[in-house]
């Protein structure tokens, strides 16, 4: 009876981690508890002889064996020290395999368990920028975005390119999957699918400043169909998300509504991560190509101004160029810079091996059996061409 | 606009006399800040009074603050850590209170100006001025009367080390009342921290109290690893030193080495924010990055500095109450070492979110877990201490039992934070507080109070009452899993760590237990202060004449308690591990003649003006007062200066005075025979 409150304690709680709606996390949390088990291999056996030792050599339970001096046993060292060994052999290997499988930067290969990815899916592109403090999302294959609310179709693979404005976030949806820091001057990748249609929350998972505890958004999951629709109704909007606009409402600003963009400014993410959505800015990528080819020496001190970000605060960037970069700045760069486009790290990700039955060790034939090499496994048959050396 | 050599938000008040210092700075509009100060202001008036009424301000100068006497700043050391501890779980409980009803709407009691200060300071005065003070503390009392030696190598340094970090402590208390504290989190990630989100001076506060902190932890480092290297009894090689000493050894390493990084990542910050340098800022090419991977080259290695002592306490206690030598010592000795070595190679654990590479990831976890080999090998070592032995279940070994089946939980959740793909789940969740609170609490926090208990009849000459302690032991240990396993569940629900207000009401209850834990924990510093208060009024009752009251092993227990000044009249000589244990058994007496003038160390307020100049300093640079700072550091150096043309350094102990107190020690002895 006692225990009744608890049962309803526990059950009222939404275990979101443990029971999450999008694949990659769902293997997240398998792991979570694939590790725990094994480590409580060992940590049971410990505290278990722990309370048992504590009560049978208690000092008045005279009856218990004294062995004042006996202090080694090599028997017993190799056992403490082999058996946490072999229980890390074990975490070791899983974790090598499951951080290269479960790497947010490598495309997702499967939507589910025994489900690979179809063929024919085209990911759903999404760029979340974290602003002071509140999260922006836009989709460049719909032309549109939105602040506050993610709206993803459900098996699908999304392909998440993520940076912020000002300060370091983490943009965490614990339904969808692991996070990944949000940071400004610099773009991260996350890959993951949404399987279960349904309302969740996301939110930073890295303090930012005094704003952080309402920088949450809402997760939308629906049916391509449904995703279409909203997506066809986001377009038929006002709104329209230009630099000006973008300059607007990344200014601090706290409790944000939901708001929709019917159109977007092509190439506003990677200005956003390249520093240079102000009009009159150097993007980061210019500088690079400049220092590349070893800077402007003394020349250089004049490109200060266009490269200031939110050195002295984001508003007096603006006081200390007002009028933005003039005619001869501009030729300083375009003499250097044979893209003069903000750089983009869209291309840049790590493909999902086809398949992984290889790492699973399923499928590979028992060893003495005269199996042949399984499906989809190419052993290379030995050959006799002569080796490097 | 490149040519502003110092920064300053534009519409910032300055004045040369006084920097940014005005009246504005006094948090008057703050009602929890005035009651606050007015209690301290009260309690700090009444405290001067009693002291001058009292008329101990004499002594206290002469006998405790220009003490270079070992045992002395070790005593101040944890006293030190005591009086910030009272503080940091001071800001636990505001923190508690704000999330146990910010619920619905509510924005609970605390603005986020307020408690985004709260949640800094308690992370960054629980870790630098009340862990860092009890294990330097804990090292700077035992190490010396470990190895047989008559103090530290540098006694001055010793002094001026401890007030270096009392400045440091002062520094981050005046932020309290003067301005304001850091709103970055513990360790003030930029850009956040950098002068365009963060230009108050709560970050120039951080800095300069961690500074100055700094100098005096780095240099204690190297004066105890000088100790132990240099004047170890005879006979006492490096495997036959006792265990505490060996980790002592180790965290003084890991000081020596981790702490200038520490020193250097914040320098590094303050040019960007003084001079308006870009290491770390998001244009110019800064990287802010750079700042996460150098603060925790220091950062990690430093909760190893914090633990490694307490499980040379606990090794102690272990074998003195189990009444057996210690299980696998050559093992243990190894399993420190190569913890002091691993301890480098982990940092990265603390971001694997931030993009890495699945094989850097991959490395750092894996490095992470292999650390958790020698840790392991450690518990199983007190293990099988504990087989057939006759355990005493007196205060220090409950301490140890607590700790080891508390730590154990804290490894294993941390293990599991060390696999990357479980870490970008739970990375700052609650479940991560709960892991190293675990681990810090049940590790660190228990390991002091179990010295506490076990080394406190040698500092003071009587036991401590081990009722009060029983209660505040049990309060300890329920309260502690009452306040965090609540955030181990609530991780695992996707709760973030730093919030101030929540939207899910399903979540209140959780955060009201860990407040009931919270306020269980608050009974058990409460008894705890209880125990020292009766043990004191009672101490006749308690008095230790042996000098030996648990029945020890090592060398700090066959002198007196308290010990005499010079520690011992003949330096020891060592046979074996555990050598007081050693001599018991092969009858050796004690020297009851022969006796010779000591040659000691004398006491010097140099330390102390040097810490106060350095602290004027640190707050002249807070405030922008420039001329100040230059005054105060060029006072700084000449009092350096000074103090190397004074040559009065050392005195003889006469003979005869050591006679007497032989003598005496002799008398005591006898009647404790007697008396059995």
């Amino acid at each position: 009876m006692a225990l009744l409150p608890l049962t309803a304690l526990l059950g009222g709680c939404d275990w979101i981690v443990l029971n999450p709606a999008g694949d990659v996390a769902r293997q997240q949390a398998d792991l979570v508890v694939i590790s725990t088990w094994l480590m409580l291999l060992i940590i049971v056996p410990v505290m278990g002889l722990t309370v048992f030792f504590a009560w049978k050599y208690r000092a008045a339970n005279t009856e218990a064996q004294y062995e004042p001096e006996w202090s080694h046993s090599t028997q017993l060292e190799l056992v403490i020290w082999s058996a946490p060994l072999l229980i890390i052999i074990a975490l070791g290997a899983l974790t090598w395999v499951a951080t290269h499988m479960l790497d947010p930067y490598r495309t997702i290969n499967r939507i589910g368990h025994a489900r690979p990815v179809p063929a024919t899916a085209q990911p759903l592109d999404v760029q979340v920028v974290a602003l002071n403090w509140k999260w922006l999302f836009i989709y460049p294959q719909q032309g549109i975005a939105t602040v506050n609310e993610l709206v993803v179709p459900t098996d699908r693979p999304l392909r998440f390119r993520i940076t912020s404005s000002a300060v370091m976030n983490s943009f965490y949806a614990p339904a969808l999957a692991g996070q990944i820091y949000a940071m400004p001057g610099m773009e991260t990748k996350l890959h993951a699918v949404l399987n279960q249609p349904g309302r969740y929350e996301g939110f930073s998972a890295n303090y930012s400043g005094a704003g952080f505890s309402h920088m949450r958004f809402a997760i939308r999951g629906m049916d391509e169909a449904g995703f279409d629709r909203w997506a066809a109704a986001v377009r038929k909007g006002a709104a329209s998300l230009d630099r000006t606009a973008y300059l607007t409402l990344e200014k601090p600003s706290e409790k944000e509504p939901i708001r929709h963009y019917a159109s977007v400014t092509p190439d506003l993410f990677d200005a956003v991560v390249n520093l240079c959505v102000r009009p009159g800015k150097m993007c980061m990528s210019q500088m690079m190509a400049l220092d590349a080819r070893g800077g402007m020496g003394n020349a250089g001190r004049w490109n200060l101004a266009a490269l200031s970000y939110d050195k002295f605060g984001h508003e007096e960037v603006s006081a200390v160029t007002p009028g933005g970069l003039t005619q001869a700045d501009q030729v300083f760069i375009k003499a250097y810079c044979t893209n003069n486009r903000p750089m983009s790290a869209a291309g840049m990700e790590t493909q999902a091996p086809a398949d992984t039955s290889i790492l699973q060790g399923a499928g590979l034939p028992i060893p003495g059996s005269p199996g042949a090499a399984p499906p989809g496994l190419s052993v290379p048959a030995p050959t006799t061409e002569p080796t490097a050396f | 606009m490149s040519g502003t050599p110092i920064m300053t938000a534009p519409d910032q008040h300055w004045s040369f006399l006084l920097g940014k210092l005005s009246l504005d700075a006094l948090p008057l509009h703050e009602p929890i800040l005035v009651a606050t100060f007015a209690a301290v202001a009260l309690g700090g008036t009444a405290l001067v009074g009693a002291l001058t009424y009292f008329k101990v301000w004499g002594y206290l100068w002469r006998e405790w603050f220009t003490s270079v006497d070992h045992k002395k700043i070790g005593i101040m050391y944890m006293v030190l850590g005591l009086v910030m501890f009272l503080r940091g779980f001071a800001d636990a409980v505001m923190m508690r209170i704000q999330q146990a009803i910010a619920f619905n709407g509510s924005e609970g009691y605390l603005t986020a100006h307020h408690y985004d200060q709260v949640f800094t300071a308690h992370g960054v005065i629980m870790i630098f001025f009340v862990a860092m003070p009890f294990v330097t503390g804990l090292m700077n009392y035992v190490v010396p009367l470990q190895i047989g030696a008559r103090d530290v190598s540098f006694p001055f340094l010793n002094n001026f080390s401890f007030w270096m970090t009392t400045v440091g402590a002062a520094l981050v208390m005046a932020s309290l009342f003067v301005g304001e504290f850091a709103q970055t989190g513990w360790l003030a990630y930029p850009p956040l921290s950098g002068l365009s989100y963060s230009p108050g001076v709560g970050v120039d506060y951080y800095i300069w109290a961690l500074q100055i902190a700094g100098v005096g932890t780095t240099l204690s480092g190297i004066n105890l690893i000088a100790t132990i290297l240099k004047l170890r009894a005879p006979g006492m090689n490096m495997m036959k030193m006792p265990i505490f000493t060996w980790t002592s050894l180790c965290t003084n390493v890991l000081i020596v080495a981790s702490f200038p990084v520490l020193t250097a990542v914040l320098a590094l910050l303050t040019l960007d924010r003084y001079v308006g340098t870009n290491f770390f800022t998001n244009d110019f090419g800064g990287s802010p990055m750079m700042y996460v991977n150098l603060i925790w080259i220091w950062g990690h290695p430093e909760v190893y500095i914090l633990v490694l002592p307490v499980f040379g306490v606990f090794s102690e206690v272990t074998a003195t109450f189990c009444g057996k030598k210690l299980f696998g010592y050559s093992s243990m000795v190894y399993a420190t070492v190569v913890i002091t070595i691993l301890s480098y190679v982990v940092w990265l654990h603390h971001f694997f979110t931030m993009g890495s590479g699945a094989s850097v990831n991959s490395f750092f976890g894996i490095t992470t877990m292999v650390i958790s080999i020698p840790t392991g090998a450690k518990l199983f070592n007190w293990l099988f201490t504990m087989y057939r032995a006759r355990i005493r279940f007196d205060l220090p070994m409950m301490w140890t039992l607590a700790f080891m089946l508390t730590f154990t939980i804290g490894g294993m959740t941390g293990v599991l934070l060390a696999v990357p793909p479980a870490d970008f789940v739970l990375h700052n969740s609650l479940f991560l507080i709960a892991h190293f609170h675990n681990v810090i609490i049940g590790g660190v926090v228990f390991g002091v109070f179990a010295a506490i208990n076990y080394w406190w009849p040698k500092a003071f000459g009587f036991k401590l009452e081990p009722f009060w302690g029983k209660v505040s032991f049990w309060c300890w240990v329920v309260g502690f899993w009452m306040a965090f396993t609540p955030l181990y569940a609530m991780g695992l629900m996707g709760v973030t760590r730093r919030m101030r207000v929540f939207d899910d009401p399903s979540l209140q209850i959780w955060f009201v237990i860990a407040g009931i834990g919270a306020a269980l924990i608050a009974c058990g510093i409460a008894t705890m202060l209880l125990q020292y208060a009766v043990s004191i009024i009672r101490r006749d009752q308690n008095r230790d004449l042996t000098g030996d009251p648990w029945n020890g092993r090592t060398l700090e227990w066959s002198t007196s308690s308290p010990p005499p000044e010079y520690n011992f009249a003949f330096t020891p000589i060592v046979h074996d591990l555990d050598a007081w244990a050693d001599m018991k058994r092969a009858g050796v007496g004690r020297p009851e003649e022969g006796f010779r003038p000591i040659h000691m160390p004398r006491n010097t307020g140099a330390g102390v003006v040097l810490a106060g100049l350095s602290g004027i300093c640190g707050f002249a640079l807070i405030w922008h007062i420039w001329w100040l700072a230059a005054v105060s550091f060029a006072a700084v150096l000449a009092t350096a200066i000074v103090h190397t043309f004074n040559s009065k350094r050392d005195f003889h102990i006469p003979a005869d005075h050591v006679v007497e107190t032989e003598r005496a020690r002799g008398q005591q002895l006898a009647l404790a025979t007697g008396a059995a």
